[in-house]
């Protein structure tokens, strides 16, 4: 089947949107705050990966990736967010933006504006034939991991204590606030969770796409929100749909050949700009009223 | 009263608002005549001000309709223009342009009262038209004591003047039917007295028709040519104010309670 | 402003551009002043128009960098030179676009193809609320990207090819027969295009449309409630700044004298937004300042801390390609964080204001940055 090659890619794709995607959707869930800075910390994950990689031997080097990545996260949120806990989410947003433009200017400096390879995981970057279609490994292991987080991270929102506190503030900030929750305590392990995951997103996607630039985290990133938007901002299994029914939809378009490459990218703003008019909610969200 | 002959100027049929379980409004049925000061009271929560939204176009109605000057607005006219057509209001929360200075406020308000398009303002084509719009503003600040203080911001003004510029800028996009949400509330018994007056002057001086969401007693059994009553969403009670005020269920809903307080 | 005001600062103004033009005839051509110059006047006109919808009207928009690229197509697609539209559309056969136009009537067009877009994009996205609108603009611009790029099109856009051989800003210099440049305007030009857009768009935000835009930003109820057609001015204010964009798209083809579509990513809009940001959301001669003063740190100030020795201290190991970034970034999140309202906040650049702004600067430091509003 000519389709299968890409399908497949979608699958892995949106899988890795997907782990990006919910980091999107539980901070906007929270703060109301699109996290502009969150493609950037995917694509520094991906760097750190890259110079650890060098010295350490992989199986020291991944979790330090994931330890240092949500360092990061939760430095960023201290930082650029938090002093802004009372300003107008515009201040909040464009700091967003600052802290990406900060990320790409570091990573600029350090690489040298040259394109990184990532290193070659053993068995997850071997290739393989799948139905036919040559692949390679990670294509199966993204949905296959993608669903054990997910599994993870929905037991952990239900069943535990900082779970609750956040499904708390996520439904109302100002009573959570009230009501003794701590919000920062709530508000860092929300940025703790995402950065884990766009760090184990970071190293299945790069194992595919492997050269890193600067601006590598950009165009998954602003992907990711789309698939938050498009599941209802703020719902996990809206973004995990969303993310997937992107990640396939774009590959699918790459098949129709060269000329359409260019549409892959502007297909999820497409579909971001149709889900915005006629149903601004997503398909998960709920609808709010404001008073007069 | 409506047998004196004076025009219908709103009229509420069975206006029913609901938000998902809760119904703000229920079935309330009510008409105002050219000229009238119309209080609508009740309890907090009995569904005024959202009766308020539903008048001037922020709500759409569950069901039910509102006709201004006899023609249907609860349907597909937008608050902006339901302004156009000469309704004007106030907020009971206050909702000044904040950052603007007063007299930008009611110059704001004056912006749809203007003959001129994005040319002429931008060019300064239609200068005699702007002197016009701002002579009127300056008359509408010094009706309302807010003359002196043309060029300060609004958020700045104290509480009780922050309501009379809420007045002045309504007054601004020239209105025939002016509603005012709670326009006493946060002040003295001797600003509510003041504003009494005011709100009989402008009546009178722009032949306007008021109607009124109001909690202080005094004030609507001073001016209110009738009142109707809110509970729950229903209207309980409607009349004249002797005829309210003698009202046993109103009594029960809502003066006692007012005299609790 | 009293008559007395507006005479001195009428002549302030014309003092600047005789400064302007002076320096161009007596310093060399290439000095950095003059690129500096050159792209700060360009950046400055796009950020006013940024600032007329992000910190006038309250609208959140992430397109401007989609609407300089299409003014900076229009622009480059009605002025390549018939005779070199073979070599420019060498895969299209030359193009199907056989005519030119001059440089004035280009601009506009740039700024009315820009505006077009505006009001087809706005149409869907002026309805939705803050950060929706945001993204939502942000995905615009880069479908306007995708379609410039579209081989298709190539005819009209070249594709994903280079344009190129338009007039740049050097075609404004004056020269002899023999090619000499006798009279130096290739600055003076882009600031004179600047000052006229920039002043139209300070008379409209003065006018009475001004004001209208300024209540939707403070209270869309409260501005509905006075009768204003919320839509109806999202839309203007949003068709007028994109006009102005395209504009500065426009000379932002003839500065680099090439176009090409995926040079205007979103991180130009960024770029931009905090200019607007650092000179003051709502200030128009925020933005003006701002401008040059991020264009001259990034470009050239700041230069040292890119090859080895900055302000005596030589320290090559640190201070290699990309550092000047880093440090550039770091002063601008500095900036949003502790100093929110930027240089100017909301007011304007005034001989009063300037006392004020030094008064400012310095009590600012104890005031703690949290209790500085937004």
């Amino acid at each position: 089947m000519r389709y299968l090659p890409y399908i497949l890619a979608g699958i892995s794709v949106g899988g890795q949107y997907a782990l990006i995607a919910i980091g999107y959707t539980m901070v906007y869930g929270i703060l109301r705050l699109i996290n502009f800075a969150h493609g950037d910390i995917f694509m520094a994950a991906g760097l750190i990966m890259i110079y650890l990689s060098g010295p350490l031997t992989l199986w020291l080097s991944l979790p330090l990736v994931l330890v240092l990545t949500v360092l990061l996260g939760f430095v960023v949120e201290r930082v650029a967010y938090k002093p802004l806990r009372d300003a107008p989410r515009m201040s909040v947003m464009i700091s967003a933006i600052g802290v990406s433009y900060l990320v790409q200017n570091v990573a600029l400096y350090i690489t040298g504006g040259l394109a990184k390879t990532y290193p070659t995981i053993p068995w997850v970057s071997d290739t393989i034939n799948l139905f036919g279609a040559i692949t390679k490994r990670v294509t199966v292991i993204t949905p296959i991991l993608t669903a054990v987080l997910i599994a993870g991270l929905v037991l952990l929102i239900k069943k535990t204590k900082i779970g609750m506190a956040m499904r708390a503030v996520s439904r109302d900030f100002e009573t959570s606030r009230l009501m003794g929750i701590k919000i920062n305590a709530v508000i860092s392990v929300t940025f703790v969770i995402g950065s884990f995951l766009a760090a184990v997103g970071s190293a299945l996607y790069f194992a595919n796409y492997t050269a890193i630039v600067p601006t590598s985290g950009a165009m998954p990133g602003l992907k990711a929100f789309v698939a938050a938007v498009f599941g209802g901002i703020g719902s996990i299994p809206g973004a995990v749909i969303g993310a997937f029914l992107i990640g396939i939809s774009e590959n699918v378009i790459k098949s129709g050949g060269s000329g359409w490459t260019t549409f892959s990218d502007a297909f999820t703003f497409v579909l971001l700009i149709i889900i915005l008019v006629v149903r601004p909610t997503g398909l998960f969200g709920e609808k709010q009223t404001d008073k007069v | 009263m409506a047998g004196d002959g004076r025009m219908n100027i709103l009229q509420i049929n069975e206006l029913t608002m609901r938000f998902g379980g809760v119904t703000a409004v229920d079935g309330l049925s009510m008409e105002i005549n050219d000229g009238e000061i119309v209080a609508l009271i009740g309890p907090n929560g009995a569904g005024k001000t959202t009766a308020f939204n539903c008048v001037t176009g922020v709500y759409e109605p569950t069901s039910g309709k509102v006709s201004f000057m006899g023609k249907e607005i609860s349907r597909g006219t937008s608050p902006d223009k339901i302004t156009r057509l000469g309704i004007a209001r106030t907020f009971q929360n206050i909702r000044l342009f904040r950052t603007m200075t007063v007299l930008e406020n009611v110059l704001a308000a004056k912006h749809m009262r203007t003959r001129h398009n994005v040319l002429t303002a931008t060019l300064q084509l239609s200068r005699r038209e702007e002197k016009r719009v701002h002579s009127e503003a300056l008359e509408l600040l010094e009706e309302q004591g807010l003359l002196h203080l043309k060029d300060e911001i609004s958020a700045n003004l104290p509480y009780g003047l922050q309501r009379h510029l809420e007045i002045a800028r309504a007054l601004a996009t020239s209105p025939r039917l002016l509603l005012l949400d709670e326009p006493a509330a946060g002040m003295n018994p001797q600003e509510t007295a003041e504003l009494a007056d005011t709100i009989r002057r402008i009546r009178d001086k722009y032949s306007l028709t008021v109607f009124i969401i109001e909690h202080h007693m005094d004030l609507i059994m001073r001016i209110s040519d009738r009142i109707y009553v809110l509970d729950f969403g229903k209207l309980i009670a409607s009349g004249a104010p002797r005829e309210v005020q003698a009202n046993q269920r109103v009594i029960d809903a809502y003066l006692g309670v007012a005299n609790d307080a | 402003m009293t008559k007395t005001q507006k005479i001195v600062s009428a002549g302030l103004l014309v003092a600047f551009y005789a400064l302007i033009f002076a320096l161009e005839q007596i310093l060399p051509a290439r000095a950095m002043l003059f690129t500096v110059l050159k792209k700060g006047a360009i950046y400055a006109l796009v950020a006013v128009s940024m600032n007329m919808l992000n910190g006038f009207t309250g609208l959140f928009s992430l397109g401007q960098a989609g609407f300089m690229l299409v003014g900076a197509y229009a622009y480059g697609i009605f002025t390549v030179p018939v005779a070199e539209r073979v070599n420019v559309y060498q895969y299209f056969d030359g193009g199907i676009i056989q005519f030119t136009v001059p440089v004035v009537v280009a601009l506009v067009m740039a700024g009315i193809a820009a505006a077009l877009f505006a009001a087809l994009v706005g149409l869907p996205v002026l309805r939705l609320k803050s950060d929706y609108l945001a993204i939502a603009t942000l995905g615009f611009a880069e479908i306007i990207r995708a379609v410039f790029q579209w081989e298709k099109l190539g005819p009209i856009t070249n594709g994903s090819n280079l344009l190129r051989k338009f007039p740049t800003f050097d075609s404004f210099n004056i020269t002899n027969a023999d090619g000499e440049v006798m009279v130096y305007l290739s600055t003076f030009v882009p600031f004179v295009i600047t000052g006229v857009c920039v002043f139209l768009m300070v008379l409209l935000l003065k006018s009475s449309y001004g004001r209208a835009f300024r209540a939707i930003r403070d209270d869309e109820r409260a501005a509905e409630a006075m009768g204003i057609n919320l839509f109806a001015h999202k839309e203007l204010s949003f068709v007028i700044s994109s006009f102005f964009a395209g504009v500065g798209g426009a000379m932002l083809a003839m500065y680099q004298t090439t176009v090409q579509a995926s040079a205007f990513k979103s991180a130009m809009t960024y770029e931009i937004l905090l200019i607007v940001v650092i000179g003051g959301l709502g200030s128009v001669t925020g933005s003006c300042v701002g401008s040059f003063l991020f264009i001259a740190a990034s470009e050239w100030w700041l230069r040292g801390l890119d090859s080895g020795t900055f302000m005596g201290i030589s320290a090559p190991t640190i201070f290699r390609s990309g550092f000047r970034k880093v440090v550039f970034a770091v002063i601008i999140m500095a900036i949003v964080l502790f100093y929110r309202k930027g240089i100017m906040g909301d007011s304007e650049f005034s001989l009063k204001g300037i006392a004020a702004f030094f008064k400012r600067l310095f009590g600012a430091k104890r005031k703690r940055p949290g209790t500085e509003g937004g």
